[in-house]
Formats: C-alpha cells, sequence, structure tokens
C-alpha cells in the first residue's frame, strides 16, 4: 500500500471513529427476542411467483446513476462483510484480505468522491482465522466476523457448536454467523430451531449473532420466511440468506421474503433486525438492486453496516472498477486495483 | 439547487436522476417538421388543419397532428379496399412473414417506440420500455403464427374486409397491435384513428411498417378526434369496428352500427375488484396494487381500482398499503426511476381531481411523496366508503383505489360483483380451493388469481357486461376478425296466417299458456291469437305475451341460475331426455307441424331430435383450454355460459329453429326466455310439455309467445339479460342491436338472412361461441 502516513492515519483515526457504528447494538436497542409464537410461525405466506415477479421488475423499476451510483457504490462497500473461507486460508491470506478492508478502494479515488477513510464493514473468516484477522485489523475498528457452529452444514455435535462460538467470541470475534439447523425447518420443528437459535444466541454474549437460514436447502420461500421469524423470534441479530457454499445463495426473492418478515418483526415487536445476503453477489450493479430493495422495503436505517451487510468477496473488485469508471469516464482493468 | 456531493447522497441514498434520452425521438419529429398528415394508401397526406399532441409530463407541443375528415376516411377506407381484397388471396405463410418482419421491426425499434409513447402518453418508460413495447412485439409475433395456422385450423371462414380500429390514449401502441395483428393476420385491412392524445406511436408505427413489407394500404392511419373516429365508425365500407374506450363511447358505437350488419367488438371500461383474503401473502398483495392501480397512473381500463379486503386483516392490509405508497416515486417519466408518471391531460387531471375532491365520506389517503407541478395526481387511497358512494360504482381512471370489506367469500363475491361492468378481477389466497371457488363465480373477463394485470397475446382479453364484448389475444381473438363463407339468402318475413273468412274448429279445445318457471301460465294480459293452417284450419289459440311477462321469465331464468354450476353431464342427460320424450311424441309433432306449415312435419322433428343429439354430445365436451403463456403460469381459458339468453326463434322451422337455439344454450349452462316462431307458434306450446316431462329444472327455458316486433323491444332493452339473439323473419335485427347498448348485452343477429337449419349451418361452433364467455383465469405457481 503506498498511501502517505498522514492519509493513513486519517484513515485511522477516522475509521475508528465510525467503526462501532457497525454493531447494531450500538444506535439501535438490540433484539432481545420473544417467546416462540407458534400461530405466528403458521400464519406467515410467501407466494412465491408474486416474490419473484417484484424481484425480477425491481432493476427496470430503479436506477440511479452517475454521482448517485459512485454513492450507493461506495456505500455498498462500507457494507462489505470481506469474506474469506477456504480450506486454503493462512494467517498471511488473511492479512492480506484485512488490509483490503482497510483501505477497500485506492485512496485517491476515495479521496476524490468525498469518502476517505471508509472501510468494509466488517472482515469474515473461519474460527482458526479469528485471531490472525484480530490481529491485522488491530486499531482499525473493522470488526471480525467468524463464521461458527459446524459452517457450513451445521451437522457437528450440537456441544462443539455451541463451543465453537465461546471459543470465537474468546478469540476476538465480534460477530458470529451461526448456521442454523435445516432439518428443524424442513421437518417443521420450530421449537427446537427456536431452542437452538436461542442458546446459540446467548453463547454469543455481547458479539452480535447473525443467523445464515442457510435458504438454498430451505428450498421453499415459505420456509424462509417462517424460519426467518422464527430465529428473529430467538433474538438473532441479523438474518443472513447463505453460507455461500449451497448450490443457490443469495438471491432478491430470498432477499425480499427476508426483509418482509424483518418489517412484520418490527411491527409487532419493536425491534430493528439487520439483514445480509451472502454469496453470488459479485457485481455492482446486483448491490445497487440489493440496496434499492432495502431502501425501499425497509427504509434507510437498513442502508447502515448495523443493519445491513452484503457477504461477498469478488464484488469489491467490480465496485472498484465501475468507481474508477465514473472518476474517469474510462472502463478500468481488475489489476488497477490492489488484490485483497 | 445545489448538486448534492457524493459524501452527501452517501447519507441520504436519494436516488437522484436517470433520465432515458430522447434525441432519437426528436429527431424523428424534426424529420417530419413536427407535422404529420395521415397516413393512407402506404405514406403520409399533406399535414392539414389539426391540433397539437404535447408531452403531459411537460405541457411542450410535440407535433401538430391532422384532423381526418370524411373525404380522408373515404380515401383510406378505399385504399384499404383495395389493399384487402389482394391480402386475402395471399396464402396464409406471406401473411405470417410480414407479421414476424412486424414484431421484428418493433423490437428492432424497441426504443424509439418507448420513448415515443412514453413523451406523447406520459407514462414511466419502464413501463412503455418493459410491458407495453415487449407485447407489442410478442402480439406481433403470436399473430404471425395465428396467419400462419388460419386457413387450416378455421375452414370456412373468409376475412370480414376492412376493419375501423378507434383506440384509446391510454396505450396507443399495444392497443394498435391489438387490433391490427389479429386483423391482419385473418386477411384484413385497416383503418385505424389513434386517440386524439396520443397520435404518434401510430403513425411511427405506420410509417416503419413499410420496412416490414407490410402491402401499402393495408394500414392506414387517420388521425383526429372523436369526430373522426364517430365518422369511421359510421363508414358504409368499413365492415367491422374494433373500438377500446369508455363504455360511454362504446355504448354510441353500438347504437350508430345498429343494423348495419358491421362486426362489432368493445372492449370499455371497469371498476374491477381486487380480493384479498386473511390467508393472502399480504406484503404481494400490496405489491400486486401498485401494478393495479398505479400502473399507468391508474389509467387502466382493468386496474384492480376496488380493494375488497377481508375484514379481519383489513387495517394491517391498509397499513401495508399506505407505507408501500410513500415509497412510489412520482415524476418525470423519462427517468428511469419513476413509479408514477404524467397524467394524460390536465384536463382529464381534473376530472379525476374532482372526483375525488367531490369525496365526503370515508377517510381520503394521498401518498406523502412529493408531486412535481403540473399533470400528476398523487396515489390514492380512500377508504370506509359505502358500496352505494358513487366512487364505489363509477370508473375514476385515475390512480385512485377505493376500499371495503367483508366478511366471508360469498360476500367478497356479492360485492365484486354489485357492478355494471364486468372486465376483469383479483383474487389474492394461498388457499387453491378458495381461489378455484372464487374465480368462477366472478363476473368479469379475466381473473387473475395472486397476481393482476398479466397479459399475452396468446390469453384472451375482455369483458362482460357494460365492459364490453368479445374477446383480443388466442383464437378466441382472431375469429372476430373472420366470418363463414357461406353467403346467405336473404330471408323474408313470415306472417301468421290471416283468419280466413270460413273455417273448420275440430277437436276438444286446448289452451295454449306461456311456460315461465317451469308453469303454464296465462298471458299477463290476457290475450289471445288464434292460430289457423294455411289451409285455413283453426288449430288453436296461442297466447300473447307482453312486458311482464318477459319480466317474469327472465326473473324465473335468473332464479334457475344453479342450472350454470350443474355438471356438463347431468345437463347431457336432460338433453337426451328431452330428445327421447321428443322422439316418443314424434308422430304428434309432425302432425303440428304440418298443420302449421303445409309442410310434412317429420324430418323437422327428427332433425330437432338429433340435434338435441348433438348438444347433448357436447355439453360435456366443449372444453377450456390452458394457454401458452411465457411465464410461469397457467392460463385457463374456460367456457363459461353467457348467462340469460333471450331468443326470438325463427319462423321457418317452427320446432328446430327453436330446438337449434335452446339447445346449445342450456346445454353450455344458460338459462333462457324463447320466443318462439310468431307465425307457427304451437310446436313451441307443445314442446313445453316435452320439456315438462324431461327433468329440466324450472326456469332454465321458458317460452313466452306473442308479436316478435313487440317482445324484441322488451327484450332486447331489459336490462338484466346477458344476450339476446334473433332469428325471426321479423326484421328485428337494428332494433335489436339498437335496444342492446342499455346494458350491452351481446346479440347474435341474423340481419333478415336465412339459415338453412336443417344442414350443417344449424348446428355447430358458432352456436357453441355464442352460448359461452371465455374467462381468462391466470394461475401464476411456483413454490420452491
Amino acid at each position: 500500500m503506498s498511501t502517505a502516513p498522514k492519509t493513513a492515519s486519517q484513515i485511522t483515526s477516522e475509521a475508528a471513529a465510525t467503526a462501532p457504528a457497525n454493531l447494531p447494538q450500538v444506535t439501535h436497542a438490540r433484539n432481545p427476542g420473544m417467546a416462540l409464537d407458534l400461530d405466528w410461525v403458521a400464519s406467515v405466506q410467501a407466494n412465491t411467483s408474486a416474490i419473484e415477479r417484484r424481484a425480477a421488475t425491481l432493476p427496470g423499476r430503479r436506477s440511479v446513476k452517475k454521482d448517485h451510483q459512485a454513492a450507493w457504490l461506495l456505500k455498498a462497500v462500507s457494507l462489505i462483510d470481506l469474506t474469506t473461507l477456504s480450506g486454503d486460508d493462512t494467517p498471511g491470506r488473511v492479512a492480506r484480505l484485512c488490509a483490503k478492508a482497510r483501505q477497500p478502494v485506492r485512496a485517491e479515488m476515495l479521496e476524490a468522491l468525498g469518502l476517505p477513510g471508509l472501510t468494509v464493514g466488517a472482515v469474515c473468516v473461519y474460527h482458526e482465522m479469528v485471531e490472525p484477522a484480530v490481529r491485522a485489523l488491530e486499531g482499525s475498528g473493522i470488526p471480525v466476523a467468524a463464521v461458527s457452529t459446524g459452517f457450513p452444514a451445521g451437522l457437528s455435535s450440537y456441544r462443539t457448536r455451541i463451543e465453537e462460538i465461546r471459543d470465537s467470541v474468546k478469540a476476538g470475534a465480534k460477530e458470529i454467523d451461526i448456521v442454523i439447523s435445516r432439518r428443524h425447518v424442513l421437518t417443521g420443528n420450530w421449537q427446537a430451531l427456536y431452542d437452538e437459535m436461542a442458546e446459540m444466541r446467548a453463547a454469543c454474549g455481547d458479539a452480535h449473532v447473525k443467523a445464515i437460514l442457510a435458504t438454498g436447502e430451505l428450498y421453499t420461500l415459505r420456509n424462509v420466511a417462517r424460519a426467518s421469524l422464527v430465529c428473529m423470534m430467538a433474538g438473532a441479530d441479523f438474518i443472513k440468506t447463505s453460507t455461500g457454499k449451497e448450490a443457490v445463495n443469495a438471491t432478491l426473492p430470498v432477499t425480499l421474503t427476508m426483509i418482509r418478515a424483518i418489517r412484520d418483526y418490527q411491527d409487532r415487536t419493536g425491534f430493528k433486525v439487520g439483514h445480509k445476503p451472502a454469496g453470488g453477489i459479485s457485481r455492482a450493479k446486483d448491490a445497487l438492486n440489493y440496496l434499492a430493495l432495502m431502501r425501499d422495503e425497509l427504509g434507510l436505517p437498513w442502508c447502515q453496516p448495523d443493519l445491513m451487510r452484503f457477504g461477498a468477496s469478488s464484488l469489491l473488485g467490480d465496485i472498484e472498477r465501475q468507481l474508477e469508471h465514473h472518476l474517469t469516464g474510462h472502463y478500468s482493468a481488475a489489476n488497477r486495483h490492489a488484490m485483497g | 439547487m445545489t448538486k448534492p456531493s457524493v459524501r452527501e447522497i452517501f447519507d441520504t441514498m436519494a436516488y437522484g436522476p436517470a433520465p432515458e434520452g430522447h434525441a432519437e425521438v426528436s429527431a424523428w419529429l424534426a424529420r417530419h417538421n413536427g407535422r404529420f398528415g395521415h397516413w393512407i394508401d402506404g405514406g403520409f397526406t399533406e399535414p392539414g388543419a389539426g391540433f397539437a399532441t404535447k408531452n403531459p409530463a411537460t405541457g411542450d407541443i410535440l407535433a401538430e397532428v391532422t384532423q381526418g375528415t370524411p373525404a380522408d376516411l373515404e380515401l383510406a377506407v378505399r385504399a384499404a379496399r383495395r389493399a384487402q381484397a389482394k391480402w386475402a388471396r395471399v396464402p396464409g405463410w406471406k401473411r405470417a412473414q410480414v407479421l414476424y418482419a412486424l414484431a421484428r421491426l418493433v423490437q428492432k425499434q424497441s426504443r424509439l417506440f418507448a420513448v415515443l409513447e412514453t413523451m406523447d402518453n406520459g407514462k414511466p418508460i419502464r413501463e412503455s420500455r418493459d410491458i407495453d413495447v415487449p407485447l407489442v412485439a410478442r402480439h406481433f409475433y403470436y399473430h404471425a403464427g395465428l396467419a400462419q395456422l388460419v386457413e387450416t385450423e378455421q375452414p370456412g371462414m373468409e376475412p370480414l374486409g376492412v376493419c375501423g380500429a378507434v383506440i384509446p390514449w391510454n396505450f396507443p401502441l399495444l392497443m394498435l397491435a391489438w387490433k391490427v395483428a389479429p386483423a391482419l393476420a385473418a386477411g384484413n385491412a385497416v383503418v385505424l384513428k389513434p386517440a386524439e392524445w396520443t397520435p404518434l406511436t401510430a403513425l411511427l408505427f405506420a410509417e416503419l411498417s413499410r420496412e416490414a413489407g407490410l402491402p401499402r394500404g393495408l394500414l392506414n392511419v387517420v388521425t383526429g378526434d372523436g369526430e373522426t373516429g364517430a365518422a369511421l365508425v359510421a363508414h358504409p365500407g368499413v365492415d367491422k369496428i374494433a373500438f377500446t374506450g369508455s363504455t360511454e363511447v362504446g355504448r354510441k358505437i353500438r347504437l350508430a352500427t345498429a343494423g348495419t350488419g358491421k362486426s362489432l367488438t368493445l372492449e370499455l371500461g371497469g371498476k374491477s375488484p381486487y380480493i384479498v383474503f386473511d390467508d393472502a401473502d399480504l406484503d404481494s398483495a400490496v405489491e400486486g396494487l401498485v401494478d393495479a392501480i398505479w400502473f399507468n397512473q391508474g389509467q387502466v381500463c382493468c386496474a384492480g381500482s376496488r380493494l375488497i379486503v377481508q375484514e379481519g386483516v383489513a387495517d394491517r392490509f391498509h397499513a401495508k398499503l399506505k407505507r408501500r405508497m410513500a415509497d412510489l416515486r412520482i415524476g418525470d417519466p423519462l427517468d428511469k426511476c419513476i413509479d408514477v408518471g404524467a397524467m394524460i391531460d390536465p384536463e382529464h387531471l381534473a376530472r379525476v381531481s374532482a372526483m375525488v375532491d367531490a369525496c365526503r365520506e370515508g377517510e381520503v389517503y394521498r401518498a406523502p411523496g412529493p408531486v412535481p407541478a403540473g399533470c400528476f395526481c398523487p396515489p390514492t387511497l380512500i377508504t370506509g366508503l359505502s358500496s352505494a358512494h358513487p366512487l364505489m360504482q363509477e370508473e375514476i381512471f385515475g390512480p385512485v383505489l377505493v376500499s371495503t370489506t367483508f366478511r366471508m367469500p360469498s360476500e367478497a363475491v356479492d360485492l365484486a360483483n354489485n357492478s355494471r361492468y364486468g372486465l376483469a378481477a383479483t383474487v389474492w389466497t394461498e388457499n387453491v380451493n378458495l381461489a378455484l371457488e372464487i374465480a368462477p363465480r366472478l363476473k368479469a373477463g379475466v381473473v387473475w388469481i395472486n397476481a393482476t394485470n398479466l397479459f399475452d397475446a396468446a390469453a384472451g382479453f375482455g369483458g362482460v357486461r357494460e365492459s364490453g364484448f368479445g374477446r383480443e389475444g388466442g383464437w378466441e381473438g382472431l375469429m372476430a376478425y373472420l366470418r363463414p363463407t357461406r353467403k346467405p339468402r336473404p330471408l323474408a318475413p313470415q306472417k301468421p296466417q290471416a283468419e280466413p273468412e270460413d273455417f273448420a274448429v275440430e277437436g276438444l279445445d286446448r289452451t295454449a299458456k306461456l311456460f315461465v318457471g317451469g308453469r303454464q301460465v296465462r298471458p299477463d294480459g290476457g290475450y289471445s291469437r288464434a292460430v289457423f293452417s294455411p289451409r285455413g284450419k283453426l288449430l288453436g289459440h296461442v297466447g300473447l305475451g307482453n312486458r311482464k311477462d318477459i319480466r317474469n321469465a327472465v326473473e324465473a331464468a335468473h332464479a334457475a341460475k344453479a342450472w350454470a354450476r350443474s355438471t356438463g353431464h347431468s345437463r347431457a342427460q336432460i338433453l337426451y331426455y328431452i330428445g327421447e320424450n321428443l322422439s316418443a311424441r314424434a308422430a304428434e309433432f309432425g302432425q303440428r307441424l304440418r298443420d302449421l306449415t303445409g309442410k310434412p312435419g317429420q324430418a323437422e322433428v327428427e332433425a330437432s331430435i338429433r340435434r338435441l343429439f348433438t348438444y347433448a354430445a357436447w355439453a360435456d365436451k366443449y372444453d377450456g383450454a390452458v394457454k401458452s403463456v411465457p411465464m410461469k403460469a397457467v392460463a385457463l381459458a374456460m367456457n363459461e355460459p353467457v348467462g340469460v339468453v333471450g331468443v326470438l326463434c325463427p319462423d321457418e322451422a317452427p320446432l328446430l329453429g327453436l330446438v337449434s337455439l335452446m339447445a346449445p344454450l342450456i346445454a353450455m349452462g344458460n338459462t333462457c326466455v324463447l320466443i318462439p316462431s310468431e307465425a307457427a307458434p304451437l310446436a313451441a306450446t307443445d314442446f313445453y310439455q316435452v320439456l315438462e316431462t324431461s327433468d329440466l329444472p324450472a326456469g332454465v327455458v321458458n317460452i313466452v309467445t306473442g308479436s316478435h316486433a313487440e317482445l324484441a323491444r322488451t327484450l332486447a332493452g331489459h336490462l338484466d339479460l346477458d344476450a339476446v339473439w334473433t332469428f325471426s323473419s321479423t326484421p328485428l335485427s337494428a332494433l335489436v342491436e339498437k335496444e342492446s347498448a342499455g346494458n350491452l348485452k351481446r346479440t347474435w343477429v341474423n340481419h333478415a338472412r336465412a339459415r338453412d337449419w336443417s344442414g350443417p349451418e344449424g348446428e355447430g361452433p358458432d352456436f357453441l361461441r355464442a352460448a359461452t364467455e371465455i374467462k381468462t383465469i391466470w394461475v401464476p405457481y411456483g413454490e420452491g
């Protein structure tokens, strides 16, 4: 990285100043959960074809151009959980990712756009990489998120899954992305799902918990809607679409279904729950569609890192190219931007 | 206003402007010096005196167009006639090539059409670009296929000739496609009068049609106001009028074309119900309303404008709806991020606003978002109106939704059907049992389940009641541009035998009565007429029915509406049974016919029995269809009975004529009021005895004897009758068509032409089509 020391310190201090706002409990009351309400769960409907139509027409209904597009893309950057979840992850690889998290877009570009010091929302890694990541992000204020509970399948022993959460929190993770037991949804065992989620939430302590529904393995939007609701009842801070490892990951219809559940939950309880689409969001245009959906369906608070994240690894690269195009008028190339 | 910085937008997440360019449209307008003549015989006429067409979003004049005169129409109709003679002989696959090229052309120039449409009409570019123009292309593709297949699939049919199309301003290019594509596919030529406010895309289309190889003269566009439209309707050289527009104008067209022999289809107004059951996906139902009533600023004939929501979820639903309304973006229609564009014209906006402003009942909620100055109207929801309130009954044709609640499914249906209109309806429920129970009970030509405003060229669109008649799209739409090739002879009026100076009176007196509600009743007026044989024998007396008898018969026919929901199988059984019972009395009926007509009657009795069997056979075989629509949806084309139908029966075949009309009607589930042959009525009055012994439920068939001329007026003017047919030898076609305008009931008239009732013309698909309405029921699906 070739930024001047002064700018770098500015980045650090600004990032540190903004970082806590990434956590939901800072600006909004944390969702305490509620008793499982099975009647409510049973009454939840999600009409697939109608939801698909709404999602399909959204890109044609919403469009942001020029400065607005640049601002929206920068917003997307600030919401990214920059992620590496590979068997070949090493401390070195994670350190490079963390450097990218601190400086997601070339400094002079951020300067030109009026948002120096912009960072991503968080860095997301496996448990063994939590410590290296925490070290690499020291002083940046960027939280480390750990995927946990036998990620991605969630089928290791219950006890080890709960322990894994505690270990990751102990290692410094501020956010825990848990995976739910898909079988509880597929068999309609809402009580089991609720109990599991509630215990995982308890194990997280002050770390905030994102419930990964692995929607590609729930198969129907009705299941997605009901599972979303149960996880919120059990105290999830965020509901997240996917591990990135399912055959189908984030889609607009799934996100629409989940955020409608978030809205109903807020209407009933007053608590705001965040949303994280993850997996398969790789184009700048995709990010804009998701943001438009959040903005229109849930409102501005859900366009902030405390209530919205993108789980993505390659999205940032496309955004960087789009931003450079915005600044220069020329189409950009990947090698002009630092690797994460 | 200073431009916000990226940093500021980062915080506000404002959308900002996203304008679609219009340089190409401006260049096209400039190429024509902003002035247009008509498009006649493959070229533009000199621009003449006319009027400006404006961009409703800005008020800017886009172009001056010419007011079409009778002389212009004369030229256009002549050019069309010349071109049509050749076009009708062009093989179907060659016609298909031209329609295919038109479809391609629309796609190739899709943005030009979309931008021009948005500028002329004010609808958001999102809609013209993603909905109107793709549907136009799809319509021409689909009809290229129909052109290809029509010769082999519809033998014995020919094009009508010159079709006059009068289209509205809300979907200018799409409505052009809906009229022009089927007309051309079937081998007709078209003279099209676009709406005064939106003539430009039609002119562009016409100009570009040369590039698709459309022979000159086949499509003529004559611009002008309502006067030009009226002149086109009245032009004697036009064989058919296809009209989309208001019920008020549709009624005028019905009156103007009455008795002229012009074929007519009307797609008119609506006040379409939008029913939300408590088990619906409420968020999706809210989103559906965005597409129902805020699509095209609510200026849509089939807009779901009457929300009928189940009481238990009504408050939650309204709350969700209001929140959604707050997110609707109103403004520059050329902006790609706009949901609601400009109203068509300040005059129309004033009308809509006045209707809302006059509302003193309920709660009027206007979307809180900013509304730009000019021709814009905020999305509006009005709750708490009684069903008698004018806004619950009248078409507003703007972005104004009225709402009411219901308790149980039957009440939802009653509220939905409590309207003079019957165009479209929407039903939201996750319960397939409920959806399929409700859809057939709604008085509408189109029903959408868990969706709204779905359209496709393959699926018929059109209304019932005062929403008009005829379908557009599908084979059913094409049929409105074809006619049988037979050339019928004129039909001479047949009078009852005059009372001879001297006559014989034989046998025991038998009193022929009327047959109403399954009972033999005396005519209300207490008058009868003696019936004589051609040889001067007194055959008996026949009751002279009057208005009140018609009233009673129609009421009886309505009371028998359970017949519509009986199974085809049981209707078939009853028709067979009628045939059986007629057969048992064949000799007697043969003698009766001989007495009445002076000719041997046995053959007519035999043919009548055969005919009853024909429709007994059809009763459970006139299947609907599942349309192949380009989306994940089942589009059912369901054949439903028309309802209560009044029939003036033929004089020339007193028994067979009546049976030929009654049998298809009751086979398809209609109930009817039959006015038997005036000249020879006694076969019919004998026939009710056959009906009485055949398990036919009371009121399904009612028979009122009397003067055709007198009863026709009452029948055709009856506001609770769904259709009226006349095959009387008394020339009543003009009267029936004229009187039918009251509730725009369907008509089927003979225009004083004969039909051979004993041959193939006496039965077949024409009869089944006339006895049914096609209801298109859209059922999108998907789960996992």
